[in-house]
């Protein structure tokens, strides 16, 4: 019997995009405004995040989800000794967060009690641009030591975000980083891509990225969703 | 690395249509990866003779139809196809361009025995 052709056309993650619709109807029934963090390992992501929890917690109820792939604390230790709530989810040698492990972590939040949640994802730049969480923001990491070719070798992440926050400014006199170059790359897979450079060890540059997400959260907390 | 979470799903999609075709065996797969997304070939199939032991899909063929990148340039209209690193047009050496294939990730259809 010869076999017959059965037609799919279903998208390979198609199961992941939906459980993460249902993390933004969860995030978005409280007003929770999600942040993706993305970076490759050694970035700065978590030092960025603790300059922004730092610079906001003030104005606004934060709280922290951190993706790692082993059970070790250090970046969940830093959130928890500024008192703000923060989850960890081991991901267990998986090499990104997908939207069921974030389903995990929102469920152990007060997401009622909580105006803006950043979601430090693991280090890496290929797997977590694949799979979706849900979150209302998708932001990338880069960071001057990376080089200037990243965009050109990882599409993917730069084709997904929403805010590009470029850190380690500091250290662009020491290093041959072709701005122009990587502009251009990151033009060609994101137009009009935001985009903040900064120096989350300084402070330089990160008072126009924290201006702007304040901006983001206030329009955020006035939509009726 | 995510090849793994990608092979779990393709074999979740093939059976869950396999079984709507009341199929007593799967024996292709065809699918279509753009040139955009990451996926190794050779992983995939690596992870797929690992995970489709003892299912109606052991055995069952992979077929992977790449598309190329496929790029419109905005100031002259110039479409093109890229293999390798992201370049400016061939015809006007514009940047301003638009990504408007290579991102396909999908399950195209399968082969079943009834």
């Amino acid at each position: 019997m010869s076999p017959t052709r059965v037609p799919v056309v279903e998208k390979i993650l198609d199961a992941n995009d939906q459980i993460a619709q249902q993390n933004r109807a969860l995030l978005d029934r409280s007003k929770t405004l999600a942040v993706n963090i993305m970076a490759s390992p050694g970035a700065g992501k978590t030092t960025f995040i603790l300059k922004t929890l730092e610079a906001m917690r003030a104005k606004y109820r934060m709280a922290v989800i951190e993706g790692d792939t082993a059970p070790v604390t250090i970046d969940a230790d830093k959130v928890s000794a500024l008192g703000l709530p923060v989850v960890q989810i081991n991901t267990g040698g998986d090499c990104h967060l997908d939207a069921v492990m974030l389903h995990t972590g929102l469920q152990s939040l007060p997401l009622q009690e909580i105006d803006i949640l950043l979601i430090e994802n693991v280090g890496n730049l290929i797997c977590p641009a694949a799979f979706k969480l849900g979150s209302h923001l998708n932001l990338l990491v880069a960071s001057i030591p990376e080089g200037d070719d990243k965009p050109y070798k990882y599409p993917n992440m730069y084709r997904g975000l929403d805010v590009l926050v470029i850190n380690k400014m500091d250290m662009l006199p020491y290093l041959d980083f072709n701005m122009p170059y990587f502009l251009q790359g990151v033009e060609i897979l994101n137009p009009g891509l935001k985009s903040f450079p900064v120096s989350a060890k300084t402070g330089e540059g990160m008072v126009a990225w924290l201006d702007w997400l304040d901006e983001v959260v206030q329009k955020h907390r006035q939509n009726d969703h | 690395m995510h090849e793994l979470a990608v092979t779990e799903s393709v074999l979740d999609i093939a059976l869950r249509h396999a079984r709507q075709a009341n199929a007593s065996r799967v024996t292709d797969i065809y699918l279509v990866i753009g040139r955009l997304s990451s996926i190794v070939d050779e992983s995939v199939q690596f992870y797929w003779e690992l995970i489709a032991e003892d299912t109606i899909c052991q055995h069952a063929k992979l077929h992977f139809k790449r598309i190329p990148a496929r790029l419109r340039c905005l100031d002259c209209n110039q479409e093109f196809d890229i293999n390798g690193n992201l370049s400016p047009c061939p015809q006007c050496g514009s940047f301003h361009l638009q990504i408007i294939g290579g991102e396909e990730f999908y399950v195209e259809s399968i082969l079943v025995e009834k």
